[in-house]
């Protein structure tokens, strides 16, 4: 799926008026099947692009298109269709406590389901090899029939994860996928998205915290900085400049080695989440 | 700075909230003080002595129960067809309350989900609830003697008047329980292109589900004491065996028909634990 934002600028909706946009004048467009990662300090605006693009803010000024169309001017019924198409995973996975993992996962197909296949699955699981091979990517297969609130803070955000490769979308917008995992479950995380999107052409945006990992991983990057675009390059022109301006006095919290500022490759065993600024 | 000088400033040592608290508790006195006389409220009058010998009448006659076997049957009777109008009642309900729920709560609404509903959807379920005030506030004493003109003396019209009002009740509270919790889940669903009913059923119902659950089995204890009320105005019932025995001053046998609905109660109790436990 193509997304393009033309100027778009959206504000929180519970915010005050006078308030400063949470995202400014932004224009960006990515291609079908891209992947993008986007960084920057706290409050700079991620979470608000990746919620523009999932139409699920509608922006104050200027239009996101996704795959051409206005999703704000179509009917709620073509909307809640054309949201079918994409997947929006918040930071906090938002499982229901009472509700096992299988459940979770398999709601995940709801959009184009019927609601009695809906209905029924609840009854009995319809998919549950293929909610087994979902979780597999993320290494809790064996939760399958564990209850949610029996998980840990990084098993539900693994769960949670999970969901988007069952989901019939194809643009993933992935809301710091990383923020309650250690590093080698993040290294793992992200590479069945990053893998799983390529092998299905999906579009996917992710925002991040591990500049490391986004380098490593995604080939643009994108960075925002108090809702303006700071710089959006190829990840090997990203240069530790760059990265300084961005996150400012943050940056001294970011120290890892990074390497050489051209051509980044950080070998497999270095850890991954170093970076990440807690 | 603040701290620039610590010499002069004394520390705070008084409670800023202090004198508000004061304030609500002298303006909680003044307002009840005028429904106590409105109301005509004089406790002490429950203890002069003539006030203390009707009680001690009254709850004299009470002893002992009465245990005849044939009185007993009666009264099983009579409590089987009490259980039946409320369980009847409130399942005639739920098909009102639920559906008016759905429609009128707020977390499965799609336009809502970028910030503000739309006008439309918002005017339905402003009139959704409206709808919801209606049933609930007319009381189900009032509904039963209007059924009781129209389907006869008996408890069909008990099981009516129930399902009205506590339709009204039950679809507040269902919607109330369902806002409550935490809207994420049903938002991403909803963000990810799941129908209304989907979200409800994937993330909404297994999120209250003992809450809603507990709130029902709590109306179905009220609704067994309700149809005593309504036995009174002959909705049928251990209400209206009641109400005989009371008229012919039979103490015992009202004895009896107490212990019976304290078990109810004490049932519905029971019930409703074992419901939380299991669900929560």
């Amino acid at each position: 799926m193509r997304l393009d934002f033309d100027a778009a600028s959206a504000r929180h909706p519970a915010a005050r008026a006078s308030a400063p946009a949470a995202l400014e004048a932004l224009t960006l467009s990515v291609a079908r099947g891209e992947q993008l990662a986007v960084i920057g300090p706290s409050g700079a605006g991620k979470t608000t692009l990746l919620h523009l693009a999932a139409a699920a803010l509608r922006p104050g000024a200027g239009s996101v298109r996704i795959d051409g169309r206005q999703p704000w001017d179509l009917p709620t019924g073509e909307l809640q269709r054309l949201r079918g198409h994409l997947f929006l995973a918040p930071q906090v996975p938002p499982l229901p406590p009472r509700q096992r993992v299988v459940t979770a996962v398999l709601a995940a197909r709801l959009a184009g389901q019927s609601l009695r296949s809906s209905l029924r699955s609840l009854l009995y699981p319809t998919d549950i090899p293929g909610a087994e091979a979902a979780l597999a990517r993320f290494d809790i297969a064996d939760k399958l029939f564990e209850r949610v609130d029996r998980l840990s803070g990084g098993e539900r955000q693994r769960v949670g994860l999970a969901r988007a490769l069952l989901s019939r979308a194809s643009l993933w917008l992935i809301d710091e996928p990383l923020s309650a995992l250690d590093p080698t479950r993040a290294r793992q995380a992200i590479a069945a998205l990053v893998d799983e999107a390529a092998s299905r052409s999906v579009t996917l945006v992710a925002s991040l915290h591990q500049v490391d990992v986004a380098l490593e991983r995604f080939p643009r990057i994108v960075g925002l900085r108090a809702g303006r675009l700071a710089f959006d390059l190829p990840a090997r022109e990203v240069t530790r400049e760059l990265l300084a301006a961005l996150y400012g006095s943050e940056f001294d919290q970011l120290d890892a080695p990074l390497a050489a500022p051209a051509g980044f490759d950080a070998p497999t065993e270095a850890p991954v989440a170093a970076l990440g600024c807690r | 700075m603040a701290n620039a000088a610590p010499a002069t400033t004394l520390p705070q040592t008084r409670d800023p909230a202090w004198l508000g608290r004061v304030f609500w508790f002298g303006a909680a006195l003044a307002l009840l003080w005028p429904m106590a006389v409105a109301t005509e409220f004089k406790p002490w009058l429950l203890f002069a002595p003539e006030s203390v010998e009707a009680t001690l009448r009254f709850g004299a006659s009470f002893f002992p129960p009465a245990l005849g076997s044939e009185f007993l049957a009666l009264v099983a009777r009579e409590t089987w067809r009490t259980v039946a109008i409320a369980t009847a009642g409130i399942s005639l309900a739920l098909l009102i309350a639920v559906p008016l729920a759905l429609a009128s709560t707020r977390v499965l609404s799609i336009s809502a989900l970028p910030g503000r509903m739309a006008a439309g959807p918002f005017v339905l379920r402003q009139a959704l609830r409206w709808l919801l005030i209606a049933l609930r506030s007319m009381p189900e004493l009032v509904w039963a003697l209007v059924f009781v003109r129209v389907v006869g003396l008996g408890p069909t019209a008990g099981v009516l008047a129930i399902a009205l009002t506590y339709g009204g009740m039950l679809g507040k509270v269902y919607g109330e329980i369902l806002e409550s919790g935490e809207p994420q889940a049903a938002q991403a669903l909803l963000r990810n292109g799941a129908g209304r009913l989907q979200a409800f059923c994937y993330a909404v119902l297994p999120a209250n589900a003992a809450e809603l659950v507990s709130y029902t089995v709590y109306r179905w204890e009220c609704a067994i004491r309700s149809s005593v009320v309504l036995g009174f105005v002959g909705a049928g019932g251990l209400g209206q065996q009641l109400d005989n025995s009371t008229k012919m001053f039979a103490g015992g046998e009202v004895a009896t028909m107490l212990l019976v609905f304290m078990l109810l109660v004490a049932l519905a109790d029971r019930t409703s634990a074992w419901f939380r436990r299991s669900l929560g």
